[in-house]
């Protein structure tokens, strides 16, 4: 007997117990669409994180008040201390000794409440400079970004996120309109458009950073400087952020008096985005591994529940078996007999699955999480290989009960009842 | 014939001292059986089911194997057919020595030399006449399996039921589909073990009709166990069975 004899074979077997092979293939459609639809969600969400981030800017530094290691003794939290000064800021933008620096932008942020004639809500009001726009490339749908005169002036204008003029000024086109953050009356000079992303301006309001400075903060230190939270800094490319880092290390040195090359009595931190990046990914990797593992033990179960119907199957079918061999199937024959069929169960239950979880992974992305959708991606990678494993478990898990059906002695299998 | 039946080594073996042997009347011997016995083992218990069977069966006989329930009449049909190996004895069928030979040689002989019907027609009960009949030919890797099984359906007369699942067909019907079965792969022999023990006296004749046609037009040779006495009078030789020994073993004069 010749393999698609078997297979056609095996076919009729199944389908003359259809029920059974049903129940037989769920376990493995289970099993494969977990893992379709859970590596798929995995892959779908570091990519989509990964690509946030990489518009986020892949060389830019950001600079935050206060050291990020603990080594020299008990620190203020992340960026709590005050010692990063607009001064700093324009040390950086003007000195000779930073080649890698293309801009720089100096930011405070806070939140308030934002008042419209139409509307209110709560959001970030960030204060900054003309740079930052070019820094995250950040296009106007109408009006203008922060000038710099409005700088100088410290002008009370403000630019809008997309999300939040669509809120404040749903009927109303929002420049030229006036809005209340907390106390402070401002004029919408510009609206942006919409940028997309994780940690997204379409839910921010943008004023002079000299505004917010002087009426919206505390911006004075008790040596009359300006202080600002964090500073932004965009290296000329991806390659020269290190050298960019090393560059801004030593201007902030030299600007806070601070002696020690090692580092650790540095008031500053430097976040690198390409390192975060970096990070980010490797923990997402994991988290799609730890996901396809979950998913994989239900495979197991899967197979284990092949093993046990094929073994019920060769005991409800002992007659059957002793009536082939009675009429002169080999040895070799039954075995591929029961081989194939637990195979083709799970090829078969394998290929649903395959659907099933792509479905599911559909259905996924479609549901929103707080605004926030959950992309699926899935990677031929998983399609084979999750193939390959499931007609694997149909030979592994078949071969026990089917070796076990080849091996009955006809007389005694023809006398079974 | 025999060239087809085994694979050039396994040839050598079983044939390198032909055997073709006749009787004093010049007759070819189709079976012979030489001190068979076949004893069970129950835990510690032997149970001796055959204990010295010594018989001979003529090429195109037909006979009928009778005796006590218990005798041992369906363990000595087992090792004719190459169902089971017996535990000490000669046995050559159609010139060839049983013993000895591996689980797969005995399938092959099985599946081109011996056609066998059951008491309980044991028919694959999801698929139908056709593919029943079929089934030794899927083994024996014969192709255009279908117009050869419909053949061995006419020859039953049950051409018109071929497919029609079992359940759906008369216990005479179903017994008919068995034998086209046994036939369909041109054997040298069938093997019935009470062929017409399920069925009433009519349907009984019908089939044992069926046999001695197929011996008469195709030269098949026949063997039956019955308990009985009409059915029995259809053989030529009638062996008795008692405690798994034959108890006598001659022509049928009819
Ligand atoms: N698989 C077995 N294991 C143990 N003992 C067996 C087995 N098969 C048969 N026997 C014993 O061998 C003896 C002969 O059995 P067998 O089935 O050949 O009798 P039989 O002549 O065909 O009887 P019946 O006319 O009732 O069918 C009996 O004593 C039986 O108990
Ligand atoms: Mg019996």
């Amino acid at each position: 007997m010749n393999l698609t004899e078997s297979i056609r074979t095996a076919f009729k077997g199944l389908i003359a117990n259809k029920m059974r092979s049903a129940l037989t293939m769920l376990g493995i459609v289970i099993g494969i669409a977990a893992v379709i639809s859970l590596t798929s969600i995995g892959t779908g969400v570091q990519a989509s994180i990964t690509s946030q981030f990489e518009s986020m800017g892949t060389n830019i530094l950001t600079i935050r008040a206060g050291a990020s290691s603990s080594s020299s003794g008990v620190r203020g939290a992340f960026g709590s201390a005050s010692t990063l000064t607009l001064e700093d800021s324009e040390a950086i933008a003007t000195s000779e000794n930073a080649p890698a620096v293309l801009r720089v932008a100096p930011q405070m942020s806070t939140y308030s409440q934002i008042v419209s004639a139409e509307s209110n809500i709560s959001a970030q009001v960030i204060g900054t400079t003309p740079e930052y726009q070019l820094i995250y490339d950040l296009a106007v749908a109408s009006g203008d970004f922060i000038t710099e005169r409005e700088i100088d002036a410290r002008s009370r204008s403000c630019v809008l996120g997309s999300t939040i003029a669509a809120t404040l000024f749903p009927d109303s086109e929002p420049v030229g309109q006036r809005v209340k953050l907390g106390t402070l009356q401002v004029t919408v000079v510009g609206v942006l458009e919409e940028q997309g992303g994780i940690t997204s301006v379409d839910d921010s309001v943008i004023i002079p950073l000299t505004t917010m400075q002087a009426r919206m903060t505390l911006g004075r230190t008790t040596s009359g400087t300006h202080n600002v939270q964090s500073i932004v800094v965009q290296a000329i490319n991806a390659d020269e952020m290190d050298a960019a880092s090393e560059q801004v290390t030593a201007i902030l040195r030299e600007q806070h008096d601070i002696l020690d090359p090692t580092g650790d009595s540095d008031d500053f931190s430097i976040i690198n985005m390409a390192d975060m990046l970096e990070s980010l990914d490797e923990v997402m990797g994991i988290l799609t591994v730890f996901l396809g593992l979950i998913a994989g033990i239900s495979l197991i179960v899967g197979g284990i529940g092949i093993m046990n119907i094929m073994l019920v199957s060769v005991t409800e079918r002992i007659r059957e078996i002793g009536i082939r061999k009675a009429v002169g199937a080999k040895r070799r024959d039954i075995l591929l007999q029961f081989l194939t069929e637990s195979a083709i169960l799970s090829l078969i239950g394998g290929f649903i699955g395959l659907l099933a979880g792509w479905l599911g992974s559909l259905l996924i992305s479609n549901i929103s999480i707080s605004g926030q959708q959950i992309p699926a991606a899935i990677s031929p990678d998983i399609v084979v290989i999750s193939m390959a494993i499931s007609v694997a478990i149909g030979l592994f898990f078949g071969v026990y009960p089917a070796n076990k059906a080849s091996r009955l002695n006809p007389i005694e299998a023809l006398r079974h009842e | 014939m025999e060239e087809v039946l085994l694979p050039p080594g396994a040839a050598a073996r079983l044939w390198d001292k032909p055997r073709e042997r006749e009787l004093k009347n010049g007759k070819l011997i189709m079976i012979e059986m030489i001190n068979i016995t076949k004893t069970y083992h129950i835990g510690t218990i032997d149970v001796p089911a055959l204990r010295g069977i010594n018989c001979h069966i003529e090429t195109g006989a037909i006979a009928a194997i009778v005796g006590p329930s218990g005798s041992g009449k369906s363990t000595l049909m087992n090792i004719i057919g190459c169902l089971d190996q017996p535990s000490s004895g000669q046995y050559h069928l159609d010139n060839i020595d049983i013993a000895g030979l591996s689980d797969d040689d005995l399938a092959r002989i099985r599946n081109q030399k011996i056609g066998f019907v059951f008491q309980s027609y044991n028919l694959l009960h999801h698929a139908d006449a056709l593919t029943n009949v079929a089934l030794p030919l899927l083994y024996g890797g014969v192709p255009d399996r279908n117009r050869q099984a419909l053949q061995a359906l006419e020859m039953v007369g049950l051409a018109d039921r071929a497919h029609h699942k079992p359940t759906e067909l008369s216990g005479g019907q179903q017994q008919r589909v068995a034998i086209a079965r046994a036939l369909v792969n041109n054997p040298s022999i069938i093997l019935a073990d009470e062929p017409t023990g399920s069925l009433d006296t009519h349907t009984s004749e019908e089939i044992m009709r069926i046999f001695t046609n197929l011996n008469k037009e195709k030269g098949i040779t026949v063997i039956f166990i019955t308990h009985e006495p009409d059915i029995a009078r259809y053989a030529q030789k009638i062996i008795h069975i008692r405690d798994g020994m034959v108890d006598s073993d001659g022509e049928v004069i009819i």
